[in-house]
């Protein structure tokens, strides 16, 4: 079966999911792994679907639905390639600071150059509070221990405070 | 009715909290001596400003800009105490014994808008000194007594639950302020 990667964002209200997947199951797409969340009031869905028709196919099926909840859909073919096993130490990078730019292209710059992988990453603003939360694969628990200073620097220049700690894997 | 100026005791006392991201709650507070009356009204300021905040269970001196190792605690009434000390008022804690880590969402009086879900041990032991006799106390709590006094122990490091949190999306927004 191929697969197809869906995106649609748009105002926040009730309906939208019930809406976008009650057309998906009509076009044969089986909902894979997905991701919902509602961003600075923004509705905002992120789905690999299992689906053998066509892109445009299944966008056109999502236009009316897009249309009337003013949401910003795009579809696209992908790739079936099952995703490879993470290997090497899974960490957490945690930042908060006051708010500015350029705060996650820098964190994740520094990351990035220690062979750290990002797995999720999530951002919140609270008032003046820039809060920074970044999972990411590393090859080794050495590579952790020399990003850490780098990440010192990097937080120290941003004037905010950054952490890295192993990620809690307890199976309970 | 008080009239003006005959307040003074009890005006002002509360004190204001700092709001992340002050840098006074990211610093290491340093001892104090348990015995000194600046220990001892800072103490008093601290409950008082703690009684003072709805839904707030703890509060340490950095979170009112005094870089002191002091805090205090009361987690009475709370539905997830199970050991309660009562008022806990402790200078220069330590943790000395901690077991049994389990992961649980927590708030802070300085960061009002977000929770965070924090993996902390839950039976553990604390020593410190109290204000004013400067007696050793070792307390043993469990649940979220524990989980509040290791809470109280990190602002005194200069840390906060977000310095802990288990994950990307273990940052949530405050639904509603307990
Ligand atoms: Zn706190």
């Amino acid at each position: 079966m191929g697969a197809l990667a869906i995106t649609a964002i748009g105002d926040d209200r009730p309906g939208i999911v019930a809406a976008v997947t009650e057309v998906l199951v009509a076009v044969d797409a089986n909902l894979e792994d997905t991701s919902m969340t509602i961003l600075r009031g923004h509705f905002a869905m992120m789905l690999i679907v299992g689906c053998d028709r066509p892109a445009a196919e299944v966008e056109a099926a999502v236009a009316p639905v897009a249309a009337e909840l003013d949401l910003v859909v795009s579809v696209r073919e992908v790739s079936t390639v099952p995703p490879a096993a993470a290997a090497g130490a899974h960490y957490v990078v945690t930042v908060h600071g006051a708010d500015r730019p350029g705060i996650v292209a820098r964190i994740s710059r520094v990351i990035a150059a220690h062979g750290g992988n990002v797995t999720d990453l999530v951002t919140r603003l609270a008032g003046n509070l820039y809060v920074l939360t970044v999972e990411i694969d590393l090859p080794s628990a050495q590579a952790a221990e020399a990003l850490r200073p780098e990440l010192a620097v990097a937080a120290a220049d941003l004037d905010v405070v950054a952490g890295l700690h192993p990620a809690d894997a307890d199976v309970l | 009715m008080p009239t003006p100026g005959s307040g003074s005791r009890d005006s002002g006392d509360v004190l204001p909290v700092r709001l992340a991201p002050d840098p006074a709650l990211s610093r290491l507070a340093v001892e104090v001596d348990p015995r000194a009356p600046t220990t001892v009204a800072l103490a008093e300021a601290l409950v008082r400003t703690m009684r003072a905040s709805p839904g707030c269970v703890g509060l340490a001196a950095p979170q009112v800009g005094v870089p002191a190792r002091l805090f205090c605690l009361d987690v009475g009434g709370h539905r997830k105490a199970r050991s309660y000390a009562g008022l806990v008022v402790l200078a220069n804690p330590l943790l000395v014994a901690a077991e049994e880590p389990n992961r649980a969402r927590e708030g802070c009086l300085s960061v009002p808008d977000l929770t965070g879900d924090v993996v902390r041990a839950g039976r553990i032991k604390v020593t410190g000194a109290v204000p004013g006799t400067g007696e050793e106390r070792e307390y043993a709590a469990d649940a979220f007594e524990a989980r509040a006094l290791q809470h109280e122990l990190d602002h005194l490091d200069g840390l906060l639950f977000l310095d802990r949190v288990a994950g990307a999306h273990a940052v949530h927004a405050r639904k509603r302020y307990l």
